[in-house]
C-alpha cells in the first residue's frame, strides 16, 4: 500500500460524477427550482423494481391462482402485506411525481433547446409509467382489476377498423382471461423494466449533456457573470440523498398505515356498481359520460399526445428557461387559465348532466355528442389562445403556457369529479 | 450493391413483422371447462315459458323466449363498455350496473349509452331441443323478427 491512506469515498464520488458535473451553479440547488421531483421519481422507480422483484417470488399469473397468491402474500408471507402496500403506493406516488415533474419542466421552460429531445424522452418515460400502472392494475385479478381493465380496453372497440383487433391483441382474446394475465404480467415485469433500463439513463445523459438543470432566475433578471458554482460532491448529492430518503420514508409510512385495496375475486358474471377505471383514467371516463367514445377516448387524447410532443418545437418568441411561468404576465395568465379551466369544465359537466342529457337522447350519437361538442371545445381553445395573444398582449410562450394550463386544469377537474362525485350507476353524487 | 442491402433489409423487416405478429396473435380461447364444445344444448322447447329469460353461466349467454314463442340467445356483455348485464325480473329488462344502459327482452336498447342491441348467438331448434352455438357471435344494431328461432311446427 502507498504511504498516504486512500480515501475509499473517492470511488463513490467517481461513480456519482459519471453523470453529474464536478461543479453546479449554486442557485440551481434551490429546492424551489425542481422540488426534488426527478430524484423522487427515480427513487420510487427503484423501490418499485425492488419490491416488484420480491413479489415475483410469490405472485402466480393465472386467473385460477392470482387472487389466492395475493391473499397468501398478505396472510402467510412475513412482511408480505407491507411489501404489497409499498409496491402499490409507490406506483401511485410515481405517477403523481412524474406528472408534477412534467409540469415543473414545462413551467420552468426546461424544454427549450438544448433540452428538446429530453422532453420527448421524458414523455416516453411518462408513457412507461402509465402502462406500468395499468398492466399492474390487472394482476390481483379481483373485481376492481378485472372490470377496470374490461371497460378501459373496451374503449378501443370504438376506434374504427383497427380498434377491435387491437383490443383483442392486447387482451389475447375478446375479454380478459388467462392470456391477458400472461401478457400483462410479461409486459409489467419484463418488457417495461427493460425499457426503463434504457430510457432512464438516456434521460440522465441528456441532462448531463445540457449541463444540468436550468438555472433559476427572476423574470428579466440576468444571470451574474461569472455564475457562482459549488462542488457537486457534497452539495448536490447530499440534497439528492435527502429527497430520496424522505420519499422512501413517506412511502414506507403509507405502506405501514394503509393496505392496498383488494376486493373479492374477479367474477366475469357480475359487474360491480359502479365500475370505475383506475383513478388516473377517471378523467377520461368522466369525459366518456359526456362525449362519444371516439372523441373522448381517441381523438382528444390523440391530439393531446401530439400537442405534448410538439411543445418543444413550436415557434416561440424567447427562451425563458429558468424563469417560472415565463414572466410576471405569464404568471397571471397561467393562473387565469387554471381558474377558467376548472370553472368552465365543472360548469360544462353540470350543464350536460342536468340540463342537456336528460337521459333520453343517445349520448352515443357521434355527431350531436361527438363532433359538435368537439368543434365547440376546439374553437374555445383557439379563441382562448388568441385572446391571451392579442387583447392580453402575451408572447407566444405565454399563450402556449396559458392554453396548456387551461387543458391541464380541465383534466384535473374531470379527474376529481370522476373519482369523488360519481356513485352507483355513475350518477353524480355529492358525497363521492 | 447498396440497393441489394436495402432490399434485403426490407425483406428482413417484413419477415420480422410477420413473425412477431403471428407469435403474439391471440390464440383462440381454449374452452377451459367444457372440453372444447361451443354448441350448448339449452333444453327442450317446452322448458322455456314465453316471455322468460334464462341465464346460462356456461357459455355466458341469456336464452330469451319472446311472447310469440321465438327464441333469442344473447350475449351478456353490454355493448357500451363490456360490463355484464343482469336480467332484472322485476323491471322486465336488462339493466347494466356500470352506466345504466337498459335492454329489452329482445336485446333492443331501451336506455343509452349503449350504442346497439345485445349481440346474438346462433340458435338451432332440432327435434324440440334448443341449442346455442356460442362460437358464432353476431353484432346487430336492433332487433329484427327474423333474428329469432321458432320451434318446428308439429
Amino acid at each position: 500500500m502507498g504511504s498516504a491512506p486512500q480515501d475509499p469515498r473517492k470511488y463513490l464520488r467517481n461513480f456519482l460524477l459519471h453523470f453529474r458535473p464536478t461543479e453546479v451553479p449554486e442557485r440551481a440547488l434551490r429546492f424551489s427550482l425542481a422540488w426534488g421531483l426527478g430524484v423522487a421519481s427515480t427513487t420510487l422507480l427503484m423501490l418499485l423494481m425492488a419490491s416488484g422483484l420480491l413479489l415475483k417470488f410469490v405472485y402466480e399469473p393465472t386467473p385460477a391462482s392470482a387472487y389466492d397468491s395475493i391473499v397468501y402474500l398478505g396472510r402467510e408471507v412475513p412482511l408480505g402485506q407491507l411489501l404489497r402496500n409499498l409496491h402499490r403506493w409507490s406506483g401511485y406516488a410515481l405517477l403523481t411525481t412524474t406528472v408534477l415533474h412534467l409540469l415543473r419542466v414545462f413551467y420552468t421552460g426546461a424544454f427549450h433547446a438544448p433540452r428538446q429531445l429530453n422532453w420527448i424522452v421524458g414523455l416516453l418515460l411518462f408513457a412507461l409509467v402509465v402502462v406500468s400502472n395499468f398492466t399492474g392494475y390487472l394482476l390481483p385479478w379481483d373485481q376492481i382489476s378485472y372490470w377496470a381493465i374490461t371497460i378501459s380496453t373496451s374503449i378501443l372497440d370504438y376506434l374504427p377498423a383497427v380498434g377491435t383487433p387491437l383490443k383483442q391483441w392486447i387482451l389475447g382474446g375478446s375479454e380478459p382471461g388467462p392470456a391477458t394475465l400472461m401478457n400483462f404480467y410479461a409486459i409489467h415485469t419484463a418488457v417495461l423494466p427493460i425499457l426503463f433500463l434504457f430510457a432512464l439513463p438516456f434521460h440522465f445523459w441528456r441532462i448531463r449533456k445540457a449541463n444540468g438543470t436550468v438555472v433559476p432566475r427572476a423574470p428579466g433578471e440576468d444571470l451574474p457573470v461569472p455564475l457562482p458554482m459549488v462542488r457537486t460532491v457534497p452539495h448536490l448529492v447530499t440534497r439528492e440523498a435527502a429527497v430520496a430518503l424522505t420519499v422512501a420514508a413517506v412511502v414506507l409510512a403509507l405502506a405501514l398505515l394503509f393496505d392496498a385495496p383488494l376486493a373479492e375475486q374477479a367474477n366475469p358474471g357480475l359487474s360491480p356498481n359502479p365500475t370505475k377505471a383506475p383513478w388516473y383514467f377517471m378523467g377520461i371516463q368522466e369525459t366518456l359520460m359526456h362525449l362519444h367514445p371516439l372523441f373522448a377516448a381517441v381523438v382528444i387524447p390523440g391530439l393531446v399526445v401530439l400537442g405534448l410532443l410538439a411543445i418543444p418545437y413550436l415557434s416561440y418568441d424567447e427562451n425563458p428557461a429558468g424563469v417560472w411561468f415565463c414572466s410576471a404576465a405569464g404568471r397571471k395568465s397561467a393562473l387565469l387559465a387554471a381558474v377558467l379551466g376548472v370553472a368552465l369544465t365543472t360548469a360544462a359537466v353540470l350543464i350536460d348532466e342536468y340540463l342537456l342529457a336528460a337521459g333520453s337522447a343517445a349520448r352515443g350519437d357521434p355527431v350531436r355528442h361527438g363532433l359538435l361538442p368537439f368543434v365547440v371545445i376546439a374553437v374555445l381553445c383557439a379563441g382562448f389562445y388568441a385572446w391571451v395573444r392579442k387583447p392580453l398582449g402575451g408572447s407566444r410562450n405565454e399563450a402556449v403556457q396559458a392554453l396548456f394550463t387551461l387543458l391541464i386544469a380541465a383534466f384535473l377537474a374531470l379527474t376529481l369529479i370522476g373519482n369523488l362525485f360519481r356513485g352507483p350507476g355513475m350518477q353524480l353524487v355529492w358525497a363521492g | 450493391m447498396n440497393t441489394l442491402w436495402v432490399g434485403l433489409g426490407v425483406v428482413a423487416v417484413v419477415e420480422a413483422f410477420t413473425l412477431v405478429t403471428a407469435y403474439f396473435k391471440p390464440r383462440q380461447p381454449r374452452a377451459a371447462t367444457d372440453g372444447g364444445e361451443t354448441v350448448i344444448a339449452a333444453g327442450a322447447v317446452d322448458e322455456f315459458e314465453p316471455g322468460s329469460v334464462t341465464a346460462f353461466l356456461r357459455g355466458k349467454f341469456y336464452l330469451a323466449r319472446l311472447e310469440n314463442g321465438g327464441f333469442l340467445a344473447m350475449s351478456r356483455t353490454c355493448t357500451h363498455l363490456g360490463c355484464t348485464v343482469p336480467w332484472v325480473e322485476d323491471e322486465g329488462r336488462f339493466v347494466c350496473p356500470c352506466h345504466a344502459s337498459a335492454f329489452a327482452i329482445n336485446g333492443d336498447v331501451l336506455a343509452p349509452p349503449a350504442p346497439r342491441a345485445l349481440d346474438l348467438f346462433e340458435v338451432r331448434i332440432v327435434n324440440g331441443i334448443v341449442s346455442v352455438d356460442t362460437g358464432k357471435q353476431r353484432k346487430r344494431s336492433a332487433f329484427d323478427p327474423e333474428q329469432a328461432a321458432y320451434p318446428e311446427q308439429a
